[in-house]
């Protein structure tokens, strides 16, 4: 049974794997986007000097950054049917679902990590830039569009870039909670056929390959976005970081 | 009374703290693995050897672009498999259980290495090249060197990132639930049906990760602010 690493099963593997790599896919585009959307105000407000804004966002980021992954999945996914209100409302038919916990989970996570990029990157914004934007009358949130932003944007693009591989990667934690994703499909053909080798090693590939893609794809937008000063882009998976 | 009842879980509480407890065993294993991997990681990508460079290379690309998870699940499932193969080519028909908390840390620890690799590279880097050529003017053999003059000061340069890294990793331990380890993520799957209460049981089980990750970031904090000491710029 294990004698011969079996190229036939991993062929006819490939339909039901691509099925669970358009999961895998939609888990990640989604979570980026969704992120994104709820990251950049909250990035805004992270830098407030009122407390009262910059504190409860400062605890969410902590909380999220501080715990795993997996424990905030399971939190959702297992946790809310403990009241009654949840299971009661309308969104019960939702939050049942693997699929909608996961993006949730998700997406609370990236948030957190995001924002604090965000954050940072406006943060790291000369302060010169600011002034001279001041100087010669701008309003404040003229400045925040035209001079904060565009500026920050360019020191958060390789971070993020690096957080973006981090969701995809991640996504196969859906696996856990009952998601046929790439991860989910190859675990069930497993336990169906016993040859852990072939799959798992397949879907590395096609992980390894997922991620190549992306750091490409945020390459040439990064490329566009450094235009005018060149040497700044990260260069390929090996500078994929911690984060 | 009610906050610490809360603890309790139907008497079920003290198994999240066992849990905690083997968390941080195994990330401290796990720590132990990846630094020695990403200390010879750093040599090779850094090795005049084209060979070492390319596997170096290979290392550190193959393991960030596959998850964490895939890999455990490959080592574990894999793992047994093969050596079920193994005996069965012996003749013995022995069930074979691979040890979860020796895959979990051996799997950890070679991801997490892979960072290492890159923390450690920079690191050799950063050491200014005079003070090699220095030490092998005075007649320092390419140990010595090593051992004297790079790696103190590796270590030194590399602080950061590997508290960075430690935060991750140590995060991470909640994946070796899915092989069967009892750390703390899967005592609070266990528990979460005999107390009924699965919201409160993750919610203790996510504080004692934050009361974790909070005490390693203040010592990283303390060992950092250490180890700059006399090296303050400005």
């Amino acid at each position: 049974m294990f004698a011969a690493f079996d190229i036939a099963l991993i062929g006819e593997s490939l339909p039901e794997l691509a099925r669970g790599l358009i999961i895998t896919l939609q888990l990640t585009v989604l979570t980026v986007l969704g992120g994104l959307v709820l990251s950049v105000p909250l990035g805004i407000l992270r830098n407030s000097p009122n407390r009262l804004i910059r504190g409860p966002i400062w605890a969410y980021t902590y909380f999220f950054r501080g715990t795993p992954m997996l424990i905030q999945l399971f939190l959702i996914y297992y946790g809310l049917a403990q009241f009654k209100a949840v299971r009661g409302s309308g969104l019960w038919p939702f939050l049942r679902e693997g699929y909608w916990c996961c993006l949730l989970a998700f997406t609370l996570n990236t948030v957190a990590y995001t924002v604090e990029i965000i954050a940072g990157a406006i943060r790291n914004v000369p302060l010169a830039d600011l002034e001279a934007a001041r100087a010669i009358g701008m309003s404040k949130a003229m400045v925040m569009r035209r001079i904060t932003l565009p500026i920050a944007l360019r020191i958060f693009f390789p971070a993020y870039t690096n957080e973006v591989v981090f969701i995809l990667q991640s996504t196969s934690l859906a696996s856990l909670v009952t998601v046929l994703d790439l991860t989910g499909v190859a675990r069930v053909i497993i336990a169906r056929t016993f040859s852990p080798y072939e799959l798992f090693i397949t879907t590395g590939l096609i992980y390894l390959a997922l991620t190549y893609l992306t750091l490409a794809l945020f390459r040439r937008f990064e490329a566009w976005l450094y235009k005018h000063q060149r040497g700044h882009m990260a260069h390929g998976l090996e500078d994929v970081a911690l984060r | 009374m009610s906050f610490l009842s809360a603890f309790d879980l139907k008497g079920y509480g003290h198994l999240l703290l066992e849990g905690a407890l083997i968390s941080l065993l195994v990330g401290l294993s796990a720590l132990v693995v990846a630094l020695a991997l990403g200390i010879l990681g750093a040599l090779a990508r850094l090795s005049s050897s084209r060979a070492l460079n390319a596997v170096g290379l290979a290392y550190t690309i193959v393991v960030r672009g596959i998850p964490e998870l895939v890999l455990m699940l490959l080592v574990y499932y894999g793992g047994t498999v093969l050596l079920q193969y193994l005996l069965s080519l012996g003749g013995a028909d022995a069930r074979i259980d691979i040890n979860a908390f020796m895959a979990g840390t051996l799997v950890l620890g070679f991801v997490y290495g892979a960072y290492a690799t890159e923390i450690f590279r920079g690191a050799f880097l950063a050491i200014p090249k005079g003070q090699i050529e220095a030490a092998q003017a005075y007649g320092l053999s390419p140990a010595q060197v090593f051992f004297r003059i790079k790696l103190p000061q590796a270590w030194r340069l590399a602080i950061p990132g590997l508290g960075n890294l430690w935060l991750t990793l140590l995060k991470a331990t909640s994946i070796t639930s899915v092989i069967g380890m009892t750390e703390l993520a899967r005592q609070a799957d266990l528990i979460k049906a005999p107390t009924k209460l699965p919201f409160t049981v993750f919610f203790v089980a996510s504080l004692l990760y934050l009361a974790m990750t909070a005490v390693s970031d203040l010592l990283r904090q303390k060992i950092e602010a250490r180890t700059a000491l006399g090296f303050r710029r400005g």
